[in-house]
């Protein structure tokens, strides 16, 4: 907590600085003591609470402690569901100072004007944003670029106030700041499989017919078919899995429809909990999970891998929101919250859960070189690997699930994505669950 | 003078209800008209738009779906209903007839409250651990070599949330019918027994009749709260029994709110139909 330290001087030297009444020159000068980023609220910055909304797999006490620890202001995280998080944005866009929500909502969210866009030339750390959100759409020149809605689509406005999407780079102005973002494929329990599984069509082979789970949330879930079918064989390639027209979607429901009469749907999952829960049992031997989860599973001594595929991942990106009623002040401390963020520190905890912080080369400067190469370079761990709270996840020589940060994000096959046929295929959706 | 007392006691009688009123007003009728309001706004998919429209109803009267939905929500009524019924009218019968002791009838009356101690959702999660391909009542069933291979019926399946819902929705049942069945008088029983009438011919002609206010009521409980419950088929239908709940829920979920709103909408109204219709046919008022 090297930099905790640091922070805590910043603190005691603007305080100082209020009582002699040179506060703006201090404030500066303290800030740069942090991590170069202009803090020139500092004096009376230590009474704003900024207010933010997200996941629980990335609002969490700890986190919030570092946060905390680190600035000069207080910063209170709630942890929410997905339907929560878009609820509160487009209803009650004053009950938080920043939302986090998963970028595929960006359609629904975004042209509400219920938010301000980023100016990313006062984000000291944006340089460090990997390309994906600001020119290419792709992190390195080789990456796919992936079905559905690339995060490059959505990523940037044309001014300050405006609703619409422009193409990445021909302004300063960012919707979404992104935060995290990881790549999903399936979990498996290897050890009640038995032999190794290279493809998404495992997930329909009836020979896991009743022990196969899929994500309960509609488009997800969809996409998720779509892959395990597409790679099958049983439909023929799509233009775009992301954004499917209504005959693929008919026939992709159909097939599902066929499968799950067959039992071969052992559950649907809504919960982060419930999908643990499925694994652990045994109920299920492969199905749609989230990262996090194949932690949780291992941490109960079960052995669960997050199996790499050969068609690639669906791939998702949570960012920051900045609601439109957060001003002055409080302006200033949500970018400097959101620059300490992209700084390091936030993104070597993130590491150690398995999701990337989109600045990776800040996360590289607090993460011990060890731990980089098995969480980013994919190399057999060195060092016995720790979760963010301490606890022994993975022994010496264990390779990271699916590799290298470059072999995960760089084949990304599908983003998460709402469709344009959303409201179709939501019926459709309940057409499966009624069948 | 009279008049003053009797506009004082009007007064004062508004004075009571007002709590009540305003509760209604903003936890009840507010919320309903904000969600009427939202059902004919128009909707493209992504965005609410301020715009209305009959677009929605017309969807949910023209889908094959919401037939569908209706259709499986009936039977998990139909069945919880029944189970139900006659679980609840015969523990209510027990402790009412059966009984001497008063004690001993609140205490069991008590015991059937203790679930109710816990957290729904713990209720729910709670029949996991028995209901599971690796649970307690498989095992059991694999040990004693009743079977081989486990049941997985019994788990993410129409009868794991049916079990659920016999579980906790008996006592709404019970309860309306024991209030009702302790206040009949006993001398009819009496009478009727002298009259050289059987059990059966009591039960059937003097005990039933006299509960109907009691299965009135039992029923709006059991159909309202079967019909609303989305929860039980996340946890243990595994989210695959298609009723109308799990629908609204689902659209929810992906930001449909006008569609949603039409689908509550509809929904709200067959339940008032059905409620009516109960009051109707039996005159709760006379017991209450």
């Amino acid at each position: 907590m090297k930099d905790g330290t640091k922070a805590k001087d910043s603190k005691g030297l603007s305080r100082r600085a209020v009582l002699k009444g040179t506060a703006a020159a201090a404030g500066v000068a303290a800030a740069a003591g942090v991590g170069g980023f202009p803090t020139v609220w500092a004096q009376d910055i230590k009474d704003i609470t900024v207010r933010t909304i997200g996941m629980a797999v990335s609002n969490m006490v700890p986190l919030q402690d570092m946060a905390n620890e680190a600035l000069d202001f207080q910063v209170k995280q709630t942890a929410a569901q997905i339907p929560d998080i878009q609820a509160r944005g487009l209803t009650q866009p004053k009950s938080a100072d920043l939302f986090e929500p998963p970028y595929m909502l960006m359609k629904f969210m975004w042209p509400s004007g219920n938010f301000q866009a980023w100016d990313t030339t006062k984000l000291p750390q944006w340089g460090a944003v990997v390309d994906l959100y600001k020119t290419s759409g792709k992190i390195w020149p080789d990456a796919w670029f992936g079905h559905g809605q690339n995060p490059s689509m959505v990523s940037t406005t044309s001014d300050h106030l405006a609703t619409d999407f422009v193409d990445p780079g021909s302004t300063k102005w960012v919707t979404n700041h992104p935060v995290l973002h990881n790549a999903d494929t399936l979990g498996i329990r290897p050890d009640l499989i038995g032999r190794p599984i290279e493809s998404w069509s495992e997930l329909v082979n009836p020979e896991f017919a009743g022990k196969s789970a899929l994500v309960s949330f509609p488009a997800i879930g969809l996409m998720d078919g779509a892959m395990a079918l597409e790679a099958a064989g049983q439909v023929p390639p799509y233009v775009n899995k992301g954004n499917m027209t209504r005959e693929e979607i008919d026939q992709t429901v159909g097939l599902l429809i066929e499968l799950k009469k067959n039992n071969h749907f052992r559950a649907l999952w809504s919960t982060f909990n419930e999908s643990v829960q499925l694994m652990v049992s045994g109920e299920v031997v492969i199905q749609s999970m989230w990262s996090p989860a194949i932690t949780a599973v291992r941490a109960q001594g079960v052995p669960c891998i997050y199996q790499d595929l050969k068609e690639g991942y669906r791939s998702w990106t949570l960012g920051h929101l900045l609601p439109r009623h957060v001003e002055g002040k409080k302006l200033g401390a949500v970018y400097d919250y959101v620059t300490w963020y992209h700084s390091g520190p936030a993104g070597a905890f993130f590491a150690r859960q398995g999701y990337y912080v989109v600045t990776p080369d800040n996360t590289k400067k607090y993460l011990p070189e060890a731990e980089w190469d098995f969480w980013f370079e994919g190399k057999p761990a060195t060092v016995p690997i720790m979760d963010p709270f301490g606890n022994l996840m993975e022994r010496e020589g264990t390779v990271r699930d699916g590799g290298s940060y470059k072999n995960r994000m760089g084949r990304v096959a599908v983003w998460n994505s709402v469709m344009d046929e959303n409201e179709y295929l939501t019926d459709k959706w309940n057409e499966f669950i009624t069948a | 003078m009279a008049s003053t007392r009797s506009s004082l006691q009007r007064f004062s009688a508004a004075f009571q209800i007002t709590p009540l009123g305003v509760t209604m007003l903003l936890f009840l009728i507010g919320p309903v008209a904000v969600i009427i309001w939202m059902s004919f706004h128009k909707f493209n998919g992504f965005m609410t738009l301020d715009e209305l429209t009959v677009a929605n109803y017309v969807k949910v009267f023209t889908k094959t779906l919401t037939l569908d939905n209706y259709l499986q929500t009936a039977k998990m009524v139909a069945i919880t209903w029944v189970v139900t019924l006659l679980l609840g009218f015969s523990i209510a019968y027990f402790l009412v007839f059966d009984l001497i002791k008063l004690r001993t009838k609140l205490l069991l009356f008590m015991l059937c409250i203790v679930p109710f101690w816990t957290s729904g959702v713990i209720r729910l999660v709670a029949w996991v651990p028995f209901l599971g391909k690796e649970g307690i009542i498989n095992q059991v069933l694999i040990g004693i070599g009743i079977t081989d291979e486990p049941f997985q019926f019994l788990l993410f399946s129409e009868f794991a949330v049916l079990l659920s819902y016999v579980q906790i929705f008996t006592l709404f049942m019970m309860a309306p019918l024991f209030n009702v069945m302790a206040r009949i008088n006993r001398d009819l029983i009496e009478a009727a027994r002298d009259n050289g009438a059987s059990s059966w011919q009591i039960l059937w002609n003097v005990i039933v009749p006299l509960c109907k206010p009691g299965i009135a009521i039992g029923t709006i409980f059991v159909v309202s709260l079967v019909v609303s419950d989305f929860t039980a088929i996340r946890i243990l239908g595994g989210a695959r029994v298609g009723t109308i709940s799990m629908s609204m829920s689902n659209q929810i979920g992906m930001v449909q709110y006008p569609p949603a709103s039409a689908n509550a909408m509809v929904l709200l109204v067959v339940l008032l139909l059905i409620v009516g219709g109960i009051m109707r046919v039996v005159d709760v008022r006379k017991q209450l």
